[in-house]
């Protein structure tokens, strides 16, 4: 082998970038497989924080791509839906300083609300059901629409369009779905006796 | 030993500036110099390639090339091995740390085919370096690159709002600027 090499110098220049090509080639096609990337991993775990609302007021037409665009340095306090709970989780999620909600994209609502249509008034004009970003509304031109209550985000972006103004914010009832256990307000709540002080307020009462 | 590499060091930043003084890698120091902030990004990722680079093609050309008396290969057999590694570590880095990646990410495909790395690499050769040497002259030139990148971006960043005759405006009165930058590097000639 190493004669022919040397008889014929051109055909070790051929065999060394043919088997550097070769390795290479096989060192990449691993690589591709071992350390695939699937996605960016961050924007989903910001998308999961946030609420899923899609209802723009961030100014950007949805969740993920908020969610993107904080992954790419935007500031994590413009999602009025997610409050200051989804902020601070946020803030936990990239290393950051909860910072409060911008005022400018809108204020934190106080409970979760979804869209009614008082069905009575409804005109059939379908511009709710374009400006719903869940297609949470159901209707056709002409006919009565109404809210698929499990679907609806309670975002707003329906109320507007409206031309006769029949769409209320309501908060939802509460169904089996919906229910939560009632946790103790730690403010109000009254620290009961212990078990170990039961025998000195029975020795009070005595004395008393 | 110290004095020989701080001196490679300094000729390879200041007296020998790829960008300046060689007129290798023009086209990233006019393209990616409008912001400093992608200067910034561009001067870490060729940092991190040229070093990467010169270690590498060091080692291919003294254990692969030499002893097979294919020292001729070397240009071609440079850009291969330059092109495989960054492109292998790009697929690391983008794996195992995104923060990193969102740093680097795109420069470093940018930079691969960049002249200024495959004449590090080739000038290591002629020069004869040995692998430390290689390593800090690469080292070296990627701090040059970055040194007259973002102070040619920041001067860029106040020319933009400059009040500068018409047809001087944008990529002209940059080219000015950078020739005005070469002739002020000069003056470092005969220092080391």
């Amino acid at each position: 082998m190493l004669e022919l090499i040397a008889q014929y110098p051109l055909l070790a220049a051929l065999l060394v970038l043919v088997g550097m090509g070769a390795v290479f080639g096989a060192l990449l096609g691993f690589a591709a497989v071992r350390f695939k990337a699937e996605g960016n991993p961050i924007v989903d775990q910001i998308n999961d924080i946030l609420p899923q609302t899609q209802c723009g007021q961030c100014g950007y037409p949805g969740c993920r791509p908020y969610a993107e665009a904080i992954a790419n340095g935007e500031a994590i306090n413009k999602c009025p839906p997610g409050g200051e709970a989804g902020i601070q989780a946020l803030a936990d999620l990239l290393d950051m300083e909860p910072i409060p909600l911008d005022e400018e994209h809108g204020e934190e609502k106080a409970a979760a609300t979804v869209a009614f249509i008082r069905e009575a008034e409804c005109i059939g004009c379908t511009k709710c059901i374009q400006a719903c970003p869940v297609d949470a509304i159901l209707g056709a031109a002409k006919q009565m629409h109404t809210v698929i209550i499990s679907e609806c985000t309670g975002c707003d972006l329906c109320v507007e369009p409206c031309p006769v103004d029949c769409i209320d914010m309501i908060q939802e009832e509460e169904s089996l779905q919906s229910w939560h256990w009632q946790l103790p307000d730690p403010v109000t709540r009254q620290v009961g006796i212990i078990a170990t002080d039961a025998v000195a307020v029975s020795a009070q009462d005595e004395a008393a | 030993m110290l004095a020989d590499y701080s001196i490679l060091l300094i000729s390879a930043i200041l007296v020998n500036n790829f960008v300046l003084v060689q007129f290798l890698g023009l086209c990233p120091f006019m393209g990616v110099s409008n912001k400093l902030e992608t200067a910034m990004g561009m001067s870490m990722a060729t940092t991190f390639v040229l070093t990467l680079a010169s270690a590498c093609s060091n080692l291919t050309y003294h254990f692969l090339l030499q002893p097979l008396g294919l020292g001729y290969l070397r240009t071609i057999a440079f850009i291969l091995v330059i092109a495989v590694v960054v492109q292998f570590t790009e697929m690391v880095v983008r794996k195992s740390s995104p923060l990193l990646y969102r740093v680097l990410g795109v420069y470093l495909p940018l930079i691969t085919t960049n002249c200024a790395v495959l004449g590090v690499a080739l000038l290591n050769i002629n020069k004869d370096h040995n692998f430390l040497q290689s390593l800090f002259y690469g080292f070296g030139a990627a701090v040059g690159f970055s040194l007259v990148l973002v102070l040619f971006a920041a001067m860029r960043e106040r020319l933009t709002v400059a009040d500068v005759p018409t047809p001087f405006k944008g990529a002209a009165i940059g080219m000015v600027t950078a020739g005005l930058m070469s002739l002020a590097f000069m003056g470092f000639a005969g220092l080391v």
